[in-house]
């Protein structure tokens, strides 16, 4: 379902060049669990950002299904976050001006591929119900959290991309949601591809690699 | 000293990284400081201007002792008075024309002028000499010279044909005042042996009492600390002072924005600061200095910006004072140095001012820093909440004034407490417009933009509190002057009734031109007037004295009349009175007004109230027979004439060729009305100006509010361009916003407006020319002025939204990226 083929990605930094991805190469199969850990600075959101086409790679392809990634344009790369990727991020990035309710709703209503029982099924195992007229500041850090994998998983997507979703809540509570993510992967037999520093939830996921040096090993 | 140095250059680190924000600061101080130290130049100019005037040889801060029903008195009286013990120095006044230009000319008795007559230009021993003795001398401002054409040194001729003494330049004395010596006043006024009032010094010892001396031939008048154009101007000034400070509080507004964006991300850096072992005292210390510093530097700024405004403005200021008031101010600026001071001193305070919940903030804040307290909508609400009952309390406040205010201070203070009001309560009415859209939204994108408008109202609050005030101020102002302008239209209409109008130089050359006239047949109609000054309840009075022809009863502006109103003025018992003067006086149709003329006192019974716009003196209009009967010095020599159009031009040229008279001394109605007209719009010209930078320092406060926001704002919009919205349809969105807020706000503003144009039309001009004008709506130039604020906003904020529209993706992943 994504198949990544040597990419590489090259920042600069004071003027000096600095290489994140030097030829990264993977694979994930649909309904594949599969953890990315790295020690701090090693490219793993940075990989993260350009399966989302939230950035652009130097070179290599990058292929969801049957489409190539890269060569997409910036109106083809949005199209393709808002209809096939769910993005879940450290810091939740929920749209505060909106309650809970709407902010579940709202990517897949934009998308126009909004399923009211899905959603109510969602709401029901994020056990978000008594929260829903809330606002994110109103809630706690795992109940945000719980929000946005709620927001990525409600259109229904075929690869749901997370980068450190449990970084900011305690061990308990990201177990907590780490298992009601996998669960709901699960169901829905999205890939499932999540960034994190923490080697005993990546223990938990089908497959866990490990990048380094800009390669991944 | 090194470490506060130091703390002092890490806080300033923070403009270079954030140099937008910074010249957001100096723009609104800079903006601030020029528009109220401009108004301030202007207004200072126009006092000391003041100051001359009355200065000029005895105005009214010196104790007089005139004559109480005759303009002049024998000059006996003042032997007498002299021989009793009296201090005092004769002076007589009269206008003269000099070159087609009417001066006034006050003759003086140097040697007994008191020392305390003012601030009156003094006469050293050897001038003395060359003033009294022949030929003498006429003193007269640089500006005065300036306005007659002539130099010092010269000795121009009259009306009259006699020659004023040699020119010599006094610059204390106020423009358009020529000042000779008493025996040569009274030959060129043709007024021997005339004195028109006595100047009190401080009596030796006690005098004889003065009726013991002199009867009743004199009164006293005590001095008053406030001169008769101090007090006309006051409304005028206060009006300008009134632009200036809405301004200055618009461009505040900007200040407090960025500082207080600039506090917000200053935070952890003030913070760490305090860890590293910065007192809380020298963190604090260094933040007002900075603020000082800039301050400073800023007011500098906008002291000269000020000085440009000022001196771009001032020939129309100068130009409407002299319009209304007859006032004259130099046009030329000449500022002193407490004005660079209040200038700089209003600049720091100001930051200071709109810094305060900043400084404050700083000030209290723990080392450590704390969770919210509570959801962004707890806090809106909140704060929307008290707001809008200061808002009620505010507007209580107008209420009360309107019901028991009586002065124009109070009539300014209603429309500043309505304003101010209206500003508090916007955030309420715009958070309850903005709800009602979110209830009504139906797509996801419309809700958001719905909730996301909400959420944006505390940060853009003040600078749409600037836009409501700026445009309100414009859609009032604008209101009243085109009110003005249309019932000023049709005033002129009404007044100037004749087609011609001819001024003789002096009675006989007016019975010359009427005998010429009569045997013309191309004059259908030859209107004698006169006018003739009294004294009524202490206030100047212009007696105006009308022939009694259908022409005026068709046409005079009458607001309301007695029965048989034009019948009842023909025997002389009667009169029209002016509307101003009817309430300053208190008087309406059908009581009796006494008038001290030289025969005694003259009854009239007021059967008509009528409009007299523009006059700042109070007006009486009597039949011209009755007027020359009470007042035989009445001069003869204004004519109007009925005349075919197409005859004016020749008329017009036979009596130039005939008399030898200019085109001052004779025109026709289109010219006079043409050059009304011109004085008019000349006389709003400075309101427009002020309307259009109060508008443009609205515009700048929205802009820099549209750029501080963006820059926040990068979180809340980088996760919808994550979930798939483009950079350019979030641009487009934003902007959007921008202008619906923009679109509510100028809407609100225009029933703002409407009620400043009611409380201007209503109060303000009441209280301030003792008029009132009809009100209407002039609903095309409204939908005109809410385009111009859309346009105004649309530019503000499409700076910021084309940033957005070409961020660099980068930028956006930023805001996801913990690491990379």
């Amino acid at each position: 379902m994504l198949s990544i083929r040597n990419l590489s990605k090259t920042f600069s930094s004071a003027g000096e060049p600095v290489h994140v991805l030097r030829g990264v190469d993977l694979d994930l199969k649909a309904g594949e669990r599969v953890a990315l850990t790295g020690e701090s600075g090693s490219g793993k959101s940075t990989l993260l950002h350009l399966i989302a086409g939230l950035d652009a790679a130097d070179g290599g392809s990058i292929r969801l299904g049957d489409t190539e990634v890269t060569k997409l344009s910036d109106a083809g790369r949005a199209s393709l976050r808002r209809d096939r990727i769910g993005l879940v991020f450290q810091q939740f990035n929920l749209i505060p001006s909106l309650s809970v309710a709407d902010n579940l709703a709202f990517q897949a209503r934009i998308a126009g591929r909004h399923d009211a029982a899905w959603s109510k099924e969602l709401v029901e195992r994020l056990g978000l119900s008594s929260l829903l007229k809330r606002y994110p500041e109103q809630i706690s850090g795992g109940q945000q959290q719980r929000v946005a994998i709620g927001r990525a998983l409600a259109t229904k997507p075929s690869l749901l991309l997370a980068d450190e979703p449990t970084g900011n809540l305690d061990e308990a509570t990201a177990e907590d949601v780490l298992a009601l993510t996998r669960d709901l992967v699960a169901r829905t037999g999205c890939g499932f591809l999540m960034v994190t520093h923490s080697l005993h939830l990546a223990a938990t996921l089908d497959r866990h690699l490990t990048l380094h040096a800009g390669r991944i090993s | 000293m090194r470490r506060a140095l130091w703390v002092l250059a890490v806080l300033l680190s923070h403009w270079r990284r954030h140099k937008m924000q910074f010249a957001t600061l100096l723009i609104g101080l800079i903006a601030a400081t020029a528009l109220w130290s401009g108004v301030q130049a202007i207004n200072q100019q126009a006092r000391n201007a003041y100051d001359r005037a009355a200065a000029t040889f005895g105005g009214v801060r010196t104790a007089m002792l005139v004559a109480p029903n005759a303009a002049t008195f024998p000059q006996e009286l003042f032997v007498k008075l002299r021989r009793a013990g009296w201090p005092v120095s004769p002076v007589l006044e009269g206008r003269v024309q000099v070159g087609g230009h009417s001066v006034r000319l006050l003759g003086i008795e140097p040697v007994t002028l008191p020392v305390d007559v003012g601030n009156a230009p003094r006469l050293g021993a050897a001038d003395l000499g060359s003033f009294v003795a022949p030929p003498g001398q006429a003193l007269a401002a640089r500006e005065t010279l300036r306005d007659l054409e002539v130099t010092e040194g010269a000795a121009p001729a009259i009306s009259s044909g006699a020659k004023l003494p040699p020119l010599r330049v006094q610059p204390q004395l106020a423009p358009g005042v020529l000042v000779v010596d008493i025996g040569v006043a009274q030959r060129l006024l043709s007024k021997p042996d005339q004195v028109s009032r006595l100047l009190l010094g401080k009596p030796k010892g006690k005098p004889a009492p003065l009726a013991s001396v002199v009867g009743e031939q004199l009164q006293l008048i005590e001095p008053n600390a406030e001169t008769e154009l101090e007090r006309l101007t006051d409304s005028f000034h206060l009006n300008l002072t009134a632009f200036g400070l809405l301004s200055f509080f618009v461009g505040l507004f900007i200040v407090n924005s960025a500082v207080g964006l600039a506090f917000e991300q200053r935070l952890p850096m003030l913070r760490t600061l305090r860890a590293c072992g910065a007192s809380a005292r020298l963190v604090n210390t260094v933040l007002v200095i900075e603020l000082v510093a800039l301050a400073l530097v800023a007011g500098l700024i906008g002291l000269a910006c000020g000085y440009v405004i000022a001196a771009a403005l001032l020939p129309d200021v100068a130009a409407s004072l002299r319009g209304l008031y007859g006032a004259q101010i130099p046009g030329q600026l000449s500022l002193q140095g407490e004005w660079w001071l209040a200038g700089i001193g209003i600049s720091v305070a100001g930051a200071l001012v709109a810094a305060a919940t900043s400084l404050i903030k700083a000030i209290r804040m723990p080392v450590l820093a704390t969770a919210q307290p509570g959801a962004w909508q707890q806090r809106q609400r909140r704060w929307l909440i008290l707001q809008s009952c200061a808002a009620c309390a505010v507007f209580l406040v107008a209420l009360l004034l309107l019901q028991y205010g009586q002065s124009l201070i109070a009539g300014f203070g209603v429309l500043a407490a309505l304003m101010f009001g209206a500003a508090l309560i916007l955030p309420a009415l715009l958070d309850i417009i903005l709800l009602a859209g979110q209830r009504l939204a139906r797509g996801p994108l419309a809700l958001w933009f719905w909730a996301d408008s909400r959420q944006q109202l505390s940060g853009l609050s003040l600078a749409l509190m600037a836009l409501l005030l700026a445009l309100a101020v414009n859609v009032g102002v604008s209101t009243m002057v085109e009110t003005f302008s249309r019932t000023f239209l049709g005033w002129l209409n009404g007044r100037l009734a004749a087609d011609v109008y001819v001024s003789a130089s002096d009675n006989a050359q007016g019975v010359a031109i009427r005998n010429w006239l009569k045997d013309r047949s191309d004059v259908r109609a030859i209107l004698s007037g006169g006018r003739a000054e009294a004294q009524i309840q202490g206030q100047p009075v212009e007696l105006l004295g009308l022939p009694d022809h259908a022409l005026y009863r068709e046409r005079w502006p009458l607001l309301g009349t007695a029965p048989r109103a034009w019948t009842r003025l023909v025997p002389g018992n009667a009169a029209f009175i002016s509307e101003q003067l009817s309430r300053r006086l208190n008087v309406r149709i059908g009581d009796v007004v006494e008038v001290p003329a030289p025969g005694g006192s003259w009854e009239l019974d007021i059967v008509g109230i009528y409009a007299d716009y523009g006059n700042p003196k109070g007006q009486l209009t009597v039949n011209v027979a009755a007027l020359i009967r009470q007042f035989p010095q009445t001069p003869q020599t204004r004519i109007g004439l009925i005349v075919a159009r197409e005859n004016i031009p020749g008329l017009i040229a036979a009596l130039q060729k005939q008399f030898g008279l200019d085109d001052r001394s004779v025109a026709d109605q289109a010219t006079v009305k043409r050059e009304s007209i011109r004085i008019f719009n000349r006389t709003f010209a400075v309101t427009s100006a002020l309307n259009a930078f109060t508008l443009g320092v609205a515009g700048i406060a929205l802009l820099t509010s549209l750029l501080t926001l963006a820059n926040s704002r990068l979180p809340q919009l980088a996760p919808l361009w994550a979930i798939g919205l483009t950079r350019p349809h979030l641009a487009a969105i934003e902007l959007t916003k921008a202008l619906s807020v923009a679109l509510f706000t100028a809407l609100l503003a225009v029933p703002l407006g409407l009620l400043v144009a009611w409380c201007l039309i209503a109060i303000v001009n009441v209280k301030a020319f003792g008029w009132r004008l009809p009100f209407h709506v002039f609903t095309l130039q409204l939908v005109e002025l809410v385009a111009v604020a859309l346009f105004a906003s649309l530019l503000a904020a499409l700076l910021p939204m084309l940033r957005l529209a070409r961020m660099q993706p980068a930028n956006l992943v930023k805001v996801f990226a913990n690491e990379r």
